[in-house]
């Protein structure tokens, strides 16, 4: 295959890399997914024909170079497939997230103006079709599963395996016209386009040359020293530039097996039997398994119980020591070593860690109690800090450099530089092209030299090098005295309780800081449960004065450890109130990747903040929500607010 | 009105076909009660027929009727064509009748997979011996059925729990597990009683998906109870309504609901 020869080997595009895989890795396997309860496996030679089949369709179908393909679906080998098929065909080819509502659908499609849509099932075909009115450009729409569409009018629709089978037979035709598309690709061709999902406005279109994609894999695999051996599995949502690097740009780069769980709900089951050896996570699903494991802990015999506990404190006592080759004497050794046997490697197993060498989490801060218990159980479990216009990777933890309040050095090709201000600016070979259509942004994010700011607060630690993020730049504001108020550093400590599912603290420009918060419904259900409280709803849980007693207490018990932060000593929580419904990117109070939208947050609940202030004890409100089929009601509570005891600010003001 | 006896288009294209089963003037009595009165109705090939009724008008007698576990003491049974004898519940089964219970009837001991292999049973052929030796006709016929009871699963988005046992489930999973047994029958017509009593909006949205899918996809044949009037209507291609034992209206969702009849039954009406 003929390449422009500018980067490595000519290995300068998506098809160029799987050509190589093809040929090199011929029958190691490339994509499994479980279906009818097995693991069905396709070898980089099949995964190469059946892309190639799906891309000599889309040319038969009308694709032209520089078209835009939306693709939409949770993670299948087929959508994988229709990233880099589009690619070899010269188009662009953007994934959506498949829980998006149909308006911000439209949005996305209309603002690339995509002219097909690859989806996976009736329900994206559904959302499509009801805003298609609107989308100028869009022709047609290709569907994976077949289920329940057989009565849908077919002038525009198509089924992905027929796409398939005209390629196959239109192959004399075509394949010319393939190889010479394919041929054309270079290191500035776009690779992909991302939606950001945006705190603020409307998502932006991230636009990644291959350039971007291909070195920030090749970093990062070799940092990580990744092999073609391993595997991972890929259930994070495509829309993501984390899966997208991860499932796709390394998966390429090293010729590694990507396995797709059988449905959301058996990614579970799945991890434990893929076992993967490189295994990124959110922090919310860390939380979620190490809630699950310590409510089933709470059922365990009391044997079980105390062995549990027992290895469980040695391990925290020696276990990440052990995990970074620090000195550690012998009997902990040998100790640790029982440990494992009994307690330690069957839980890793149940867990589907029993293989992980690299785990990453980014995303959000991890409470430190969570992070070390995987890392206890010998888990390598680190933190990274990227972001869509990096291509992902700004810092990474390096191999026993691993901490749970830093997100780690610059990764390899990184240069980092902290403003006046403290936010942080990177210049890299993963810096993004442009937004699309929207050079002001650009602009504004990106600067003549390539530094981009990052919109976070953080600081370079003295002596280690390691980055330490605070906050969002634009959250970081001032209290009524002077102080600095960074509501997120309070937030992510009183997320670290396995009650607290979410944190908003308010406190710019007033006297005092006030939370919202939401419990997590597994954590405290089952702590009800056991504590024969019944209760009929999330809203009547939410509003029970034992779980009020319960959440005040870890309010008091996060201002007393805020208290010991002389810069963020201010920050301490007066008053809080446990809302009533969970915050919900239905209703637009989250990002789609779960992060909290304040200004909206603040518009919605005005009145309970107001009432936070006022000194009342008690507020009635009636909030809008919308149900996942997109139906509107409204749901209407009186919350009791309640108030927390803090810790005397140190007199540093005195003292300096 | 519809010409029942010729089959029909339904609104969304779907082809309706010949009768598969008629009911002619059946009376069922306990001892002194009369359940059922001299009633009368078809079902037609792929379409969805709901019988619906207050409570106490004989519903569930009547599925029991057409499942074959009562028989009735006047009137007939037409399947196919032809009058059906008396028959045991397993040679019911053999004839593609397939149902579902209104006290969800599952082995609770056993895992959501193994449930949905009894429902293959009627398709194993292979004697008791080669069942115990594992060899030969036996392995393949079970990996056949496994794999149609992997389908069914994968149909009714349960992988999840394909191993857990049937008793640790919620009642609408069950529901949904008891449908997957039914299906794994590869039933010509499907009996499903009450389908959706007991759940919320969204398991009865999810229950109709379904069981539309199910008519659609496999071209099933499906009679059903259910007292939710509105999904009744959403779903059905015709309705039976029945009160005290007598039937009072037959026809379209829309000609029953504009049916005097029907109203008085369902709203009650002043005796004056």
């Amino acid at each position: 295959m003929a390449q422009t020869q500018s980067g490595a080997e000519g290995l300068t595009s998506l098809p160029a890399l799987l050509h190589r895989n093809a040929t090199k890795f011929a029958d190691a396997p490339a994509y499994r997914e479980k279906e009818f309860g097995i693991w069905q496996s396709w070898t980089w030679a099949q995964a190469e024909k059946e892309i190639e089949a799906l891309a000599l369709g889309l040319i038969n179908l009308g694709v032209n170079e520089g078209d835009f393909i939306a693709i939409i679906g949770r993670n299948r080998p087929y959508m994988y497939w229709s990233m880099v098929a589009a690619q070899s065909v010269g188009a662009v080819p953007v994934p959506l997230y498949q829980d998006a509502a149909a308006e911000e659908m439209a949005y996305v499609l209309e603002h690339c103006g995509a002219r097909f849509v690859i989806v996976a099932d009736q329900e994206q075909v559904d959302k499509v079709i009801e805003v298609q009115e609107g989308l100028h450009q869009f022709e047609h729409l290709i569907y994976l599963d077949p289920r329940g569409l057989r009565k849908y009018d077919h002038h525009s629709l198509h089924q992905f395996s027929h796409i398939q089978d005209q390629g196959r037979a239109a192959y004399d035709e075509w394949i010319e016209d393939l190889k010479e598309r394919r041929a054309k690709l270079n290191y500035d061709s776009t690779c992909v386009m991302l939606y950001t999902s945006g705190t603020t406005g409307k998502p932006k279109g991230v636009v990644l040359s291959n350039r971007n994609v291909i070195e920030s894999a090749r970093y990062s695999s070799e940092f990580d020293k990744l092999r073609q051996d391993d595997d991972i599995l890929a259930y994070l949502p495509m829309a993501w530039v984390g899966d997208y690097i991860f499932s796709i740009g390394q998966a390429y780069w090293c010729g590694f097996c990507v396995n797709c769980p059988e449905s959301p709900d058996t990614m579970m089951t799945d991890l434990r039997e893929i076992g993967p050896t490189y295994y990124f996570a959110p922090p919310r699903v860390f939380e979620t398994q190490l809630t699950t494991v310590m409510i089933r802990m709470e059922d365990a015999s009391p044997l079980k119980k105390r062995m549990f506990d027992h290895y469980m404190a040695h391990a925290r006592r020696v276990g990440p020591d052990i995990l970074d080759g620090k000195p550690v004497s012998f009997m902990d050794r040998l100790k640790y070593k029982i440990g494992d046997l009994l307690v330690y490697g069957p839980l890793k197993n149940t867990l589907g860690f029993s293989r992980v060498r690299v785990g990453y989490t980014a995303g959000e801060a991890i409470g430190p109690e969570i992070f070390d218990f995987y890392r206890s159980l010998g888990i390598n479990l680190k933190q990274l800090y990227g972001q869509t216009e990096a291509t992902v990777f700004i810092t990474a933890q390096p191999d026993g450099e691993v901490r749970s309040d830093t997100v780690g050095v610059p990764s390899p090709g990184v240069e980092l530089r902290i403003d006046d201000n403290g936010e942080v600016f990177y210049r890299s070979p993963g810096v993004f092209v442009e937004y699309y259509k929207n050079p002001e942004s650009t602009a504004s994010t990106k600067d003549a030299e390539g530094w981009v700011a990052t919109g976070d607060a953080g600081f370079i630690e003295e002596g280690t090098g390691h980055l330490r993020i605070i906050d969002r730049a634009k959250d970081v504001g001032k209290m009524a005295d002077g102080s600095l108020f960074a509501p997120k550093y309070v937030e992510n400590k009183l997320k670290f309780y396995p009650n607290i599912l979410e944190a908003v603290v308010f406190g710019n420009n007033r006297d005092e800081c006030t939370a919202f918060i939401n419990i997590d419904l597994a954590a405290v259900g089952n702590w009800a449960e056991r504590n024969n409280i019944a209760y009929a709803s999330y809203q009547e849980l939410a509003g029970h004065p034992q779980v009020l007693s319960a959440i005040q207490e870890h309010v008091e018990e996060v201002n007393k450890s805020v208290a010991e932060d002389p810069m963020l000593s201010g920050c301490q929580v007066h008053r809080f109130v446990v809302l009533h419904k969970e915050l919900d990117a239905d209703d637009g109070e989250l990002t789609r990747t779960r992060k909290v939208r304040r200004r909206i947050i603040e518009d919605k609940f005005a009145d309970i903040i107001t009432a936070l202030y006022d000194g009342s004890d008690k507020v009635s409100t009636t909030t809008e929500v919308t149900y996942e089929d997109g139906r509107k009601g409204s749901i209407s509570a009186t919350l009791e607010i309640r108030s927390a005891k803090v810790m005397p600010v140190a007199q540093q003001m005195a003292a300096e | 009105m519809l010409d029942s006896t010729e089959g029909y288009t339904t609104a969304d294209g779907r082809k309706i076909g010949g009768v598969v089963m008629e009911m002619k003037n059946i009376t069922l009595r306990f001892g002194g009660v009369v359940a059922i009165k001299d009633i009368s109705f078809d079902i037609l090939e792929g379409e969805i027929r709901a019988i619906i009724g207050p409570n106490g008008a004989g519903k569930s007698s009547m599925l029991n009727v057409i499942s074959g576990f009562y028989v009735p003491q006047e009137g007939e049974v037409w399947f196919r064509g032809a009058p059906r004898p008396q028959m045991k519940p397993f040679e019911v089964a053999r004839q593609g009748i397939a149902r579902t219970f209104q006290n969800i009837a599952l082995f609770e001991g056993m895992s959501v997979l193994d449930n949905v292999m009894t429902g293959r049973l009627t398709h194993m052929k292979s004697g008791l011996l080669a069942q115990s030796v594992w060899r030969g006709k036996a392995e393949a016929e079970e990996t056949a059925n496994r794999e149609v009871a992997e389908r069914i699963i994968d149909f009714l988005e349960i992988q999840a729990i394909r191993k857990t046992p049937v008793a640790r489930l919620p009642y609408g999973l069950k529901k949904r597990v008891e449908l997957a047994r039914a299906l794994a029958a590869e039933p010509k017509l499907l009996l499903l009683d009450e389908p959706m009593a007991g759940m919320n909006v969204e398991e009865k949205e999810d229950m109709s998906r379904f069981i539309l899918d199910v008519n659609d996809e496999f071209g099933t044949t499906i009679a059903l109870i259910e007292h939710d009037m509105g999904v009744v209507m959403d779903l059905s291609d015709r309705v039976v309504v029945m009160d005290y034992g007598k039937k009072i209206g037959d026809g379209t969702p829309d000609e029953v609901r504009n049916n005097q009849d029907v109203i008085d039954a369902y709203l009650g009406v002043s005796h004056d």
